[in-house]
């Protein structure tokens, strides 16, 4: 257990899991839909303050892995319960935790049916999504990674919009389809390891054959490319945005499909260095297609949440390019796009849900000119598109610039690419901005329209608080993953082999 | 104490006894369940009771070891749970009912006689009494469309069975005349000692053809969609139980007699799993009717238990116990549903199950984690049971079988999300709300906590089953 820092106090990391799976137990108890709700956000609220700590506590100096715990579960097979954070997935644990939150509080006038089940599903959502971050143990991450999809599936069945049906079932079918040949590779793992373990740390220093690691490299990729989702498997992801509740959008946006990316992170660079090198060329071209391509088809649409969707493709791709040009200045921009991308998009999301609540429609052109009547909800609105943009002052900026600096070291030629990315997406959120806040002549009439309230305003104001935070003092974020992103590289570079294949196959 | 050896089969006997006199007093069916119930309890304590029994009796024809008696003690518990379920077998007439519980009761005996058999007759006639009070269970429906379908249930599960029957028969013939006994302690050495003798590896896959019939491996498979559609929703319920695991528990101790297994046996068993999960998943995509969906992921999720069968190990052997438990459980769980949602006994096609969420939240629930869990969806018990099930495989190099077994889990997702999309996104047809009893909710939370339990700390139950399994060995 070299690899684990065991927390002697109290376990943070066990209570983060478990709170919210405890505080679901006992909604099922709750009596009416106002204590569901009230229930829910005390919950989530104390699983955000006992995540504060990790914060404070992280020790930014070591890339072990911290506030470990582990405990043996199925001795047979030799499977724990190990738990642990490291730079990597600290800041992608206290996002979920500050999201959680307010996705109760922005969901507490659009759920009207069914509230105690609305919540149950969130809490569960949360333990799974927090499981998956935390665990050190493949077996447990894969329980928790699936687990996830039932919840996730009943949000968007149950109380997503007009073709859930459609949109529910691609999305499960999708993920699940995506995640069966993750098993068989996490098996074959476990019996090609020796020792044989399941344990993710270990088998990072396992040194595979070339060959095996290109097998498990695709296997791993499928699934974590479905989720990210990467170019050419991101249908399931509009589809989904669209009819998801905004609780579920916001979900989805800011920490499923982070899980895709973490999954590169935790697993494919570590595990099989070597095939990841000679699959980076093709990964990065992807990633530019899916730039290009999130931009233009975002560019195009007129709902306001399948734009933000196709805008996620983009900005994922970016995300998967700052990892895959594997430099310090790539990884760590990723791992902040990350964080990024999860405040920006998620508070994106709620303000469409805020104005569907008003105007019952996502359709830009029924929403046109809402400025007049909302000055406030502009106002957010716009610094979350600015953000969205990588306007600099706000967080994107730095993500993005990281990233771009981390492509241009790796290839001029790709990078290049990848600067019409960012032209598009000031272009369809300026589109966005303008359509929504004045308009043209014909604006629908909007009339008794009222401006965001107090509890709206309390959802969207933390996220702005980190946007310029991040944006204006980004050093504490990347402190604490600095080193983690360092030693996750010297593992990549630790494997030579695959090196001259990979320049030769470069453009 | 040579009598606590036998005590569960004894007090079920006795059961069985006390219904038939019911039946020919002409009780009513209250009466006959009361008794059953009491009958089907006893034997849970008594079972839990002998659990630590061990010995042979009847001239060594039967024994009881620690394997047996966890099955016994599974099946006690699974016929229970089934009394429970149909504790008002809308479709059966009250006046035959007390037959029907004593056949009920009779099948169960037999099972629990079957796991015990130590030698091929025993073990022959005790699949007969189990099968043959099947055969009865089946056509006992009233004939509310007047088109006899019952009937052809039975027909067809009669003739398959004695089809099987005869395969095996003429199996126990070969391993006779190559081992010269018919005790497993004598048969066990001398067949594995010449295990590369075809006329060895015909005998034990003719025998295994029986327990394939029972657990509806492709090509014994026909007669199952035709039976759980045909029979009552409470016979079914039995039928898609407790033969399941006695046949899983039986097939593994068939195979012991070829253990390690050789590369033909092998590849045979590997050929007849790929078969079953491959049809039985394609074929449930298009049911309409729940049950008949559920026998055909039947087929498939018997497959699977094969998987383990085919490793010929220990660990293997104990997945497949372990798989075949956690799918009696989650069967259970889906025939509670069913049996509920049925008003007066007719079959449910998938679309009566429209707005369950609102009609009956619990069911829905239910039903809920038992498709999930069938599907293999984390954390329920048919994830872990998979999981093993794989690893096994793996680690004995069939990558694609693993593999392909894998791509049928993604195939089969789509019909039992199909089912949870009926219960919980569409509108209900009739808003009737369905009234459960206070068994049916304990049973019901029971099923959901044992299948999330099994699931979720697989470790006892594993350990206990690789116990059970080396006292075979």
């Amino acid at each position: 257990m070299d690899f684990l820092l065991i927390n002697q106090g109290f376990p943070y990391l066990s209570t983060l899991v478990f709170l919210p799976l405890l505080g679901a137990l006992l909604l099922l108890a709750m009596p009416g839909d106002n204590a569901c709700r009230s229930w829910s956000l005390i919950v989530t609220v104390l699983t955000a303050l006992i995540s504060l700590p990790l914060f404070f506590l992280f020790d930014s100096s070591t890339h072990l892995y911290q506030f470990g715990e582990h405990r043996s579960w199925i001795t047979a097979w030799n499977i724990n319960y190990t738990l642990g954070v490291d730079g990597i997935s600290l800041l992608l644990v206290l996002m979920t935790t500050l999201i959680m939150p307010l996705c109760v509080l922005g969901s507490w006038r659009y759920i009207q049916k069914r509230v105690k089940e609305f919540m149950f599903c969130l809490l569960l959502m949360e333990t799974a999504m927090l499981g998956v971050f935390m665990a050190l143990d493949i077996v447990l991450f894969y329980i928790f990674w699936e687990a996830m999809l039932i919840p996730m599936y009943l949000l968007i069945a149950v109380w997503g919009g007009p073709r859930k049906m459609y949109a529910s079932i691609k999305f499960f079918l999708y993920t699940l389809a995506g995640s069966v040949m993750l098993l068989v590779a996490i098996i074959a793992l476990f019996l090609t390891s020796e020792p044989q373990t399941f344990s993710i740390p270990m088998l990072m220093e396992q040194g595979f054959s070339t060959t095996f690691q290109i097998w498990v490299f695709l296997a791993f990729f499928l699934a974590f490319a479905i989720k990210v989702p990467m170019f050419p498997f991101h249908t399931w992801l509009p589809a989904a945005h669209v009819e998801a509740p905004t609780a579920g959008s916001v979900i989805l946006a800011s920490v499923l499909l982070k899980m895709g990316t973490y999954g590169f992170l935790r697993f494919c660079l570590p595990i099989t260095p070597e095939a990841t090198l000679i699959f980076m060329p093709y990964i990065l071209w992807l990633s530019i297609i899916g730039i290009l391509y999130g931009g233009f088809t975002a560019l195009a649409q007129e709902d306001m949440k399948k734009l933000i969707a196709y805008s996620s493709v983009g900005h994922m791709g970016f995300v998967t390019l700052g990892i895959f040009v594997l430099n310090t200045q790539g990884v760590e921009g990723a791992i902040l796009q990350m964080i990024n991308h999860g405040i920006t998009t998620g508070a994106l999301f709620f303000c469409v849900g805020m104005l569907y609540e008003r105007t019952h429609s996502r359709e830009l052109a029924l929403n046109a000119g809402v400025g007049r009547f909302m000055p406030l909800y502009v106002v957010f609105l716009g610094f979350f598109s600015l953000s969205s943009l990588a306007f600099p002052g706000t967080n994107s900026f730095v993500g993005e610039l990281m990233i771009l600096v981390g492509g241009f070291n790796h290839s001029i030629l790709l990078a290049a690419f990848a600067i019409p990315g960012a032209v598009l997406a000031a272009a369809y959120m300026f589109r966005l901005l303008q359509r929504v806040i004045w308009g043209g002549t014909d604006n629908p009439s909007h009339h008794g329209l009222l401006d965001i309230n107090v509890r709206e305003i309390a959802v969207l104001a933390p996220l702005l608080l980190f946007v310029f935070w991040i944006g204006l003092s980004p050093a504490p974020f990347l402190e604490v993953m600095q080193v983690s992103v360092a030693h996750l590289l010297e593992q990549v570079g630790a494997a030579n082999g695959g090196m001259t294949l990979s320049q030769l196959l470069l453009p | 104490m040579k009598v606590l050896l036998f005590l569960p089969e004894l007090f079920m006997l006795l059961g069985i006894l006390v219904l038939f006199n019911l039946s020919v007093a002409r009780a009513d069916g209250r009466q006959a369940r009361t008794a059953a119930l009491i009958f089907a309890f006893g034997t849970v304590l008594l079972s839990f009771f002998c659990l630590g029994q061990e010995g042979t009796i009847f001239f060594a024809a039967y024994q009881v070891d620690l394997f047996s008696q966890v099955i016994k003690l599974i099946l006690s518990l699974g016929l229970s749970a089934v009394l429970i379920i149909g504790r008002n077998p809308k479709d059966i007439e009250d006046s035959i009912r007390p037959e029907y519980y004593l056949f009920l009761l009779g099948s169960t005996t037999g099972l629990m006689m079957l796991i015990s058999s130590a030698e091929l007759l025993t073990m022959f006639m005790a699949l007969e009494l189990s099968s043959f009070c099947l055969y009865l269970l089946v056509p006992m429906r009233d004939d509310r469309q007047g088109l006899r379908i019952q009937m052809e249930a039975a027909v067809k599960y009669v003739i398959f069975g004695v089809v099987a029957s005869g395969v095996m028969l003429f199996g126990m013939s070969y391993l006779f005349a190559m081992s010269g006994s018919t005790h497993f302690s004598v048969m066990l050495p001398a067949l594995v000692a010449m295990l590369d003798n075809p006329a060895v590896m015909v005998g034990v896959v003719m025998v295994m053809a029986g327990f394939f019939y029972k657990l509806a491996i492709f090509p014994f498979h026909f007669w199952v969609p035709d039976v759980y559609q045909g029979a009552s929703n409470e016979t079914t319920t039995f039928i898609a139980s407790l033969p399941k695991i006695a046949a899983a528990a039986m097939l593994v101790k068939i195979s012991t007699l070829a253990t390690p297994g050789n590369s033909t046996l092998v590849s045979l068993l590997t050929v007849l799993a790929l078969l079953s999960m491959f049809y039985g998943n394609l074929s449930a995509l298009v049911q309409k009717d729940i049950k008949r969906m559920l026998g055909f992921s039947g087929i498939a999720h018997a497959g699977f238990i094969l998987v383990g069968v085919l490793t010929f190990g220990e660990a293997g052997y104990a997945a497949a116990l372990y798989y075949a438990t956690g799918y009696v459980v989650m069967s259970l769980a889906c025939f509670l549903v069913i049996c509920n949602v049925s008003r007066d006994g007719e079959n449910v096609r998938i679309d009566d199950l429209s707005g369950l969420h609102q009609r009956a939240p619990l069911l829905a629930l239910i039903l809920a984690v038992g498709m999930f869990a069938l599907a293999g969806i984390p954390p329920f018990v048919g994830f872990m049971g998979k999981f093993m099930l794989l690893t096994n495989a793996l680690s004995q190099g069939y990558l694609m079988l693993v593999i392909l077994a894998a791509i049928n889990t993604a195939i089969a997702i789509y019909y039992y999300l199909s089912v949870v999309r009926v219960a919980y996104t569409t509108e209900p047809e009739s808003p009737a709300a369905i009234q459960l009893d206070g068994s049916t909710k304990i049973l019901g939370i029971a099923l959901i906590l044992v299948i999330i339990a099994l699931g979720v700390m697989p470790g006892q139950a594993l350990d206990l089953a690789a116990t059970a399994v080396r006292t075979l060995l």
